[in-house]
Order: structure tokens, then sequence, then C-alpha cells
């Protein structure tokens, strides 16, 4: 009896914990998400090595329309603006990540001890990113970058990350309020676990969907505004990034010139990593509350041909052509 | 009312943050660049102008921050914000003045423009969870990740150029003079459909997303039921019952992302050329205009807290809960 039960189970066992591990990348848009995000780490990494040519070379093909030799054209003193988008990416995904970390790990900070020590703390730290999150976050940079000197990557990154932490401290602090009280940290707390150990080990695994889709929010908000930054020519334009060629682009009227391949692609490469990050996000919102996914078919045929459209939390309702309408007989009280 | 009395204050409190930290900012940096900037237009300034500027940069070292900053406000409530390099010798609030209209006309109108309409379609995406509202969520998804500059690079390259009806650049016909005439004005309109739509355009599928996650969450709640059972019409239940309550976390979403959205905006101004606050910047940034630049960071939040005071009011008029006294 028991050697059936064994034989039976074991087979069945790993498919649901295999399933269970994989469940994120099995959402096809965090999927899809990832493997862009991949694809652009990888380029950030190799692309110095496999651009074709130096980016800022310059050669006698000037303003040339996208050809076999340069696959998305060259600018006004020749450069090769493939070479370049291949070797921006690595400044474009340094800065992102780079701000993105530093600015999670002060939402995490003031976040998670605003909500989980509560009172004046709490008063203090959520005025705090209050006022963060209403000062307009761009302008500050802008203003910020440019007053110091020979703003470099390191620095506009640093600059990116310690203004933009606000929103997801303020997320991060109403999620640590509603997780405080409940049972198990009362509980932890109650075994006599120190208020470190309950906030690394007790709360910050529940709040590991939260932190996640925050720091993706912030490399996409950091990586805008870094290229916003070298667009409009306040980092420096030595080292190349997407934002660098769309500010030459722009300071040599490509536009006028209607060299429309000199801004296309690093645009598009900005949207589309734009894009790849919003999936991941949308994969870790679906991820946590089910609900939100697109469904997909939901008209349902019933056997008397009716149809009805099955939706999360309605009651289907047959959408019958028209339902015999009850005979009212009314009493002519009024008459009488 | 209390509601309104904290929010005020909650602003008065952000409004004083942000200029100390304006204050702060050209003191934290190593270097002096506005010393240099002074050199270079030496004997074209009056005292009076030289005193401003050291009293907003805190070039004079002799005195304590502490006795700086209390001449720093002093100024500012004069209105005195020194004077703009790159439009020497006109006073930086002189040049805000002159801008600041464009941009409240174009990023205000566009603003709440998009929201209207995100909201409206974010509504209707919730609602029919499942239709082919939801194949679009990818689409608006790839249009919001576009920065708004270089949708309105692509703007000016498809729509405008030599004989097309979209002027690509400017805020009204070069030879005209700004006025309230009808070939002004229809001139203005004209120059701000391009940036206006491109604002629309990468704005509005954010809003179009919030809302349709608010209306599913919203969709499950017994009320809606209840409203369904009670046999009312669909469009009713949608629009004042679902519609209504997933509003509220929306209207404060819109509040808080306001500072965000401006900062994008103003780039739209730079691409277009258009006459407003963020043109300034730009120009500003090019002819390092420490002066300009602070007095378009100033102004941007005090506009942003005032936007936000707004969307407060807003939110108290659809929610009566927030009305009620105790």
């Amino acid at each position: 009896m028991t050697a059936t039960i064994a034989a039976v189970t074991p087979a069945a066992t790993p498919t649901p914990a295999k399933r269970r591990r994989l469940r994120f990348v099995a959402n096809p848009k965090a999927a899809t998400g990832l493997v862009v995000l991949a694809f652009f780490c990888l380029i950030a990494i190799i692309g110095k090595w496999i651009a074709p040519y130096d980016p800022s070379a310059r050669s006698s093909d000037l303003i040339q329309a996208p050809s076999a030799k340069h696959w998305f054209g060259t600018t006004h003193l020749g450069q090769d603006i493939f070479s370049q988008v291949l070797v921006g990416t690595r400044g474009v995904m340094y800065v992102g990540l780079l701000a993105g970390l530093v600015a999670t790990a002060l939402s995490i900070l003031i976040g998670v001890s605003a909500g989980f020590l509560g009172g004046a703390a709490d008063d203090s730290l959520s005025a705090l990113s209050n006022v963060f999150l209403v000062i307009p976050a761009l302008p500050l940079i802008i203003i910020v970058a440019s007053t110091i000197p020979s703003a470099g990557d390191l620095m506009v990154a640093l600059v990116i990350g310690f203004t933009s932490w606000a929103w997801g401290a303020r997320v991060l602090r109403a999620q640590t309020l509603s997780l405080r009280r409940r049972d198990y940290v009362e509980a932890a707390r109650a075994t006599g676990e120190s208020t470190w150990r309950i906030i690394t080990f007790e709360i910050m695994p529940n709040l590991t969907a939260i932190i996640a889709s925050g720091f993706v929010g912030t490399v996409i908000f950091a990586v805008m505004s870094e290229i916003t930054l070298a667009f409009i020519g306040i980092s420096t334009i030595s080292e190349w990034n997407w934002g660098t060629i769309l500010f030459w682009a722009q300071s040599q009227q490509a536009l006028a010139q209607g060299a429309w391949w000199w801004f296309v692609p690093a645009g598009l490469a900005i949207a589309i990593l734009g894009t790849a990050l919003s999936l991941i996000n949308f994969g870790i919102d679906e991820f946590v509350s089910p609900r939100l996914r697109s469904s997909g078919h939901t008209r349902v045929k019933t056997n008397d041909g009716h149809s009805v459209r099955m939706r999360v939390g309605f009651t289907p309702v047959l959408s019958s052509k028209q339902a015999p309408a009850t005979p009212v007989v009314r009493r002519k009280e009024n008459a009488a | 009312m209390k509601f309104l009395f904290q929010r005020i204050a909650f602003y008065i409190f952000t409004a004083w943050a942000a200029l100390t930290i304006n204050f702060f900012i050209p003191r934290l940096i190593p270097g002096d660049p506005v010393t240099s900037l002074m050199a270079k237009y030496q004997g074209q300034m009056s005292t009076e102008a030289i005193q401003s500027l050291y009293v907003l940069f805190g070039l004079d070292k002799h005195q304590s921050v502490w006795s700086q900053y209390v001449a720093y406000w002093g100024q500012i409530f004069h209105g005195d914000l020194g004077l703009s390099f790159t439009f020497f010798p006109t006073p930086v609030s002189e040049v805000l003045k002159q801008s600041l209209p464009w941009t409240i006309a174009l990023v205000g109108i566009t603003t709440f423009a998009s929201f209207m309409i995100g909201t409206s379609l974010g509504v209707i995406a919730g609602w029919r969870r499942g239709s082919i509202m939801d194949g679009l969520l990818p689409v608006t998804t790839f249009l919001s990740s576009i920065p708004y500059f270089w949708l309105g690079l692509l703007a000016i390259t498809l729509l405008a150029g030599p004989g097309s009806f979209f002027p690509s650049s400017g805020g009204y016909e070069p030879g005209l003079v700004p006025s309230w005439t009808g070939s002004f004005i229809g001139s203005a309109i004209q120059h701000s459909l391009l940036p206006a739509l491109t604002i629309l355009i990468s704005s509005v599928s954010g809003w179009i997303l919030t809302m349709r996650n608010m209306m599913v969450t919203v969709a499950s709640e017994d009320y809606i039921t209840v409203a369904h059972a009670k046999g009312l019409s669909e469009r009713r239940v949608m629009v004042s019952y679902a519609a209504r309550n997933a509003l509220l976390p929306n209207v404060s979403g819109f509040a808080l992302s306001l500072g965000f959205i401006v900062g994008g905006t103003l780039l739209v101004e730079i691409v277009f050329s258009y006459p407003g606050i963020g043109y300034n910047l730009f120009q500003a940034v090019g002819a390092k205009d420490y002066p300009l630049m602070q007095g378009v960071f100033l102004v941007i939040t005090l506009s942003v807290l005032l936007a936000n005071l707004l969307a407060d009011v807003a939110y108290l008029l659809l929610d009566p809960r927030t009305r009620k006294e105790g």
C-alpha cells in the first residue's frame, strides 16, 4: 500500500516546484521584457568591441543615408551612427542601473523605517519624501547637474539617484504600515527578535515585489533623465550615449537636412528599452495581483445560444435577445 | 476643511524646502561660475544688480550663512531674482513673466486634456477587460516609453516642413506682435497644435493604464454587484458607480505625478523652440545663466505646488468623505 503511494508521488512532485520558480518568467510580458533587457545589457558590455568603427572617428562619408557600409548612416563629420549607438549603450545602462540602485536603497531605507518606526520618525520621513515627490525632479536634476562642473556618468547617476527615491519610499511606507501589525510580525516580536532582524527577515521579503517594481520604475526614469541631460547638452559630450547622438542631431539641424537616420535609431532604442522595462513592471504587477491580467477569451456561448461575457468580479448576465416581458396588469384605481 | 488646511500647510512647507534647496545649490558647488560671468559684463551692470546677484549666489564670503539666508528671503519676497545673462540686461523676473503664460497655456491645457482623455479611455478599458482595448495596452506602453522630445522631433520631420500647415518652431508668426487680436491668437493656436499633440500622445497612456487597473480593482467590489442586481443600466453602473470610485486614487496620483509630467513637457518646448519656461531653461543651460536657471526652477516648483493644491480641491469635491467635519 505504502509502496504504491511512494511510486506514484515522486513523479508528480518535481513539476509544481519547478513551475512555481519560473512562474514570473512564464508571464509573456515579463519574459519579453527580460529578454530585451538582457539584450541591451549584452550590448552594453560588448558594444565597444563589436562596433565596426570608432564612434568619434571622422571620415569622408558626410551625412550618408543607411547603407551596407554604415548601417545607420553617418553624421556631419562622417562618424558611424551604428557604432555610436552600440558604444553609447554602456553609458545609458550604467547610469540607469546605478541610479536605480541608489534610489532603491534610499527608498528602502526611508520608506521602510518610516513605516516601521511610526510616530515622529514617520511624520518627518514621510514629509521629506512628500517634498521630494512634489518638487519637479527633472528641472532640479538639470540645475544640479549643470552647476557641477564636468558632470560625468557617475555624477549624473548619483544626482538622479538622490532625487528620485521619493515615489518608492512612499509606496514602501504604505506597505510596511500594513505589514507591521500582522500576526507573524507580532509573533516575531514576542519571541524577542531584534528590530533589525524583523525588518530584514520578516518584512523585507514581503516587500520584494514592490521593491523590484520600484527599481524598474526608477531605472526608466533615470534613463530618460540621463538622455535628456545629454540631449540639452549638460553632461559631458565626450562620452557617447544615446542622448549625445540626439544632441548632435539637433544642434547640426539633422531635421532640416532630412537626416532622419541620425535621430531615429537612438530614439527607437530608448523607446524599446523603456517598453521592455515597463513590461517587466507589468509582469511584476500581474504577478502580485493576478486580477490585472488581460484575460483572453471572455465570451462564452451557452447551449441554448445565448452568449455570456465572463468577467472577474461580475455575475455573468445572459444577454438574451429580448426577455419576454412579464405582463403587467394595471388596475384602474383612479377610475373608481 | 481640516484636510484642505493640512494640505496648504504642507505646500507652504514644500515651497520653503524648495526655496532652501535653491539657496544651497549654488553655495555647495566648488568654484564661482557667477563671478566669471559678472566679470564678463563688468561696467554694464548697476551696483544694485550686482548686489542682488551677490545675495542670491552667496558671493559675499564675509557674511555668515544665516545672514545670507535672511537676505536671500528678503530678496525673493521682493520678486528680485537677479539679472539674466542670456537676455542681458533684463531681470529674470521680467523674462519669466513673458514666458510663463505660454507654458501655462500649452502644458496646463494639454496635461489636463490628457488626464481627461486617458481616464475616460481607461474606464472603458477596465470595464471591458478582455476586449480589443486590452490589445491597445502594449501600444500605449510603447508610446509612453518614447521620450517627449524625441516624439517632438519625429512630429517635426513628418508633419512640419516648408509649405506644411504645422509650423516647426516658435509660438507665433515671427512678424506678429503679441496681442489679443484674432490673427495673433489664430497663429498662436496653429503653432501650439503640434507641441500639444506630442505631449498628449506620450502622456495619455499612463492615465489609461492606471485608470484601467483601478477600474479592474473596483469592479469586483460588492457595491458594483449590488448595482448590477438592482438592474441599473450597464452605463450607469460603469460611470456613476465604478468610475466615480476608481477616479479618486487617480486624481491623487495626478497631483503627485505633476512634477514628473511638467519636467517632461518642458522638453517639448525645447524641441519646438516654443517661447515658454522650458525653452528659457534650455537657453539658460546653454549660456550657463545661473540666475535664470534658478528662477525657472522656482517658478516651475511654485506652479506645480499650485496645481497640486487645485487637484486637492478637486479631490475634496469628488470625495464626500473628506468633507466630513470631525
